[in-house]
């Protein structure tokens, strides 16, 4: 525990265990939400911020609490930093506070946060729980983008609609409608097609791994079967 | 009996130190925002005031020219909203109405009615948040098609009670492909909102609200 490897919490928050892909949690804002990238955005980044910040804290105070209160004095930490987080978007970010909804205050009840929390944070420095925090909350947002990007270019034809309601007036042209005359694929902006597209981008993931699996795998033979020669002659200990 | 008296009191403590903690957080962000939120809320309504109400049609402070009406069947209203009054120099020049229409296809949707002294309808808008589906039925958002727009100009006087209604019904509303249920209770509630004000336009144009809701008097602000 003392030396971190901090490449390894930043690959199984992007990659190896991603939220999204592989613990499979937080399915419910990441299928209701991800209809368009803007508001797959902000949910991401509030979900960032409320991962880090309550990792943070479930750290520094890992040594003074009991076993018998640990978990309810977590969810009171993630439900101030969660209600902290509505309060800002809710002033500073208004009309997507609007959309997003109810999908704010529920960042309390996804699993990853809590998850992380007692899985991680209660166990680990403070600088290694930030990195898992930030690290699974990116992880969680590139599949929600990704899934919002997917979804809004099947679903309209265009990509980045709306997006001045999170980066203000500059976006107002960042639309792109890229099929034009696009007659809409409903399908896709329905919720059925969260799943098929969440499926598909498991699927996508799960083919990479092997591909890569069975490289690695190759590469090892090579070295095993140049080792055994090597022994043959006898020139190497 | 002494230890587990003095884990739970430990445990406690613990506890009550957390809530105090985080409740002050809590409280503290609250705080520094509450400015902020009340001026981003102010901004929204200010800017959906205006899309019902062109602005030249009025000089005063909408925000601030206000009366409650109480919960009514034509505004599908269950509790008591405020209607924003226009004037222009001095005269009353329309209101703006809160309506729900409580049979839309996800739920009760919100909207705002501007109607002039004449009762001309001036634009309709809907609120968000609404629940009709992404695609068909949201197709009333303006920012999604311009069909809120056919409102405009409408009265009881220029179209007839059967013309309120969607194409399908007889009426002269188109209704989406795939849609009905959502523009129906659009036109039934704009339609509603018209007869409402009809019936009360006097009191609704003075800015008297004493018949319709006395409890609400001290809320309104009558003519300056």
């Amino acid at each position: 525990m003392s030396d971190i490897d901090y490449g390894k919490i930043t690959r199984d928050g992007l990659w190896k265990n991603n939220p999204a892909l592989v613990q499979v949690l937080g399915m419910c804002p990441l299928l209701a939400v991800s209809g368009s990238v803007v508001n797959a955005m902000a949910l991401g980044a509030a979900t960032i911020g409320v991962l880090a910040l309550s990792n943070i804290a479930v750290s520094l105070i890992r040594n003074s609490t009991t076993d018998a209160v640990r978990l309810p004095i977590f969810v009171m930490i993630i439900a101030a930093f969660t209600t902290c987080i509505e309060f800002l978007m809710n002033a500073f970010t208004h009309e997507l506070y609007l959309i997003l909804g109810i999908f704010i205050p529920l960042i309390t009840t996804n699993c990853i946060v809590l998850g992380r929390a007692e899985s991680f944070a209660s166990k680990h420095s403070l600088p290694a729980a930030a990195l898992d925090g930030f690290m699974m909350g990116a992880g969680f947002t590139a599949v929600l983008v990704a899934l919002g990007a997917i979804r809004e270019l099947i679903g309209t034809g265009g990509i980045f609609a709306n997006m001045h309601l999170l980066f203000g007036d500059i976006a107002l042209n960042w639309h792109l409608q890229l099929i034009p005359e696009y007659k809409g694929f409903l399908v896709a902006i329905l919720p059925p097609g969260a799943f098929l597209v969440l499926g598909l981008l498991m699927a996508l993931k799960n083919i990479i791994d092997a591909q890569q699996a069975a490289k690695a795998a190759a590469r090892k033979q090579k070295v095993a079967a140049g080792s055994r020669r090597v022994r043959t002659t006898g020139a190497i200990s | 009996m002494q230890m587990i008296r003095q884990s739970v009191s430990r445990n406690s403590i613990v506890l009550a130190i957390f809530a105090v903690i985080t409740t002050g957080l809590v409280v503290l962000t609250a705080n520094l925002t509450r400015e902020p939120i009340a001026r981003a809320v102010e901004e929204t309504l200010k800017k959906s005031l205006f899309d019902v109400m062109p602005r030249e049609r009025l000089d005063n402070d909408l925000l601030n020219d206000q009366l409650m009406l109480d919960a009514d069947k034509l505004l599908g209203t269950r509790t008591a909203k405020a209607a924003y009054l226009a004037r222009l120099q001095g005269q009353p020049a329309g209101a703006i109405l809160q309506v729900v229409a409580p049979e839309g296809y996800g739920g009760s949707i919100n909207l705002l009615v501007g109607v002039d002294a004449e009762g001309v309808i001036t634009g309709v808008r809907v609120i968000p948040p609404h629940f009709e589906t992404p695609g068909l039925g949201d197709a009333i958002e303006v920012q999604k098609s311009d069909w809120i727009r056919d409102f405009d100009g409408k009265s009881l006087q220029n179209t007839p009670e059967p013309q309120w209604r969607v194409k399908k019904d007889g009426g002269e509303f188109d209704a989406f492909t795939g849609a009905t249920i959502t523009p129906r209770a659009v036109v039934d509630a704009v339609y509603k909102a018209l007869q409402y004000f009809d019936a009360h336009k006097q009191v609704i144009l003075n800015g008297n609200t004493s018949p319709l809701t006395p409890a609400h008097e001290e809320t309104a602000h009558v003519g300056h």
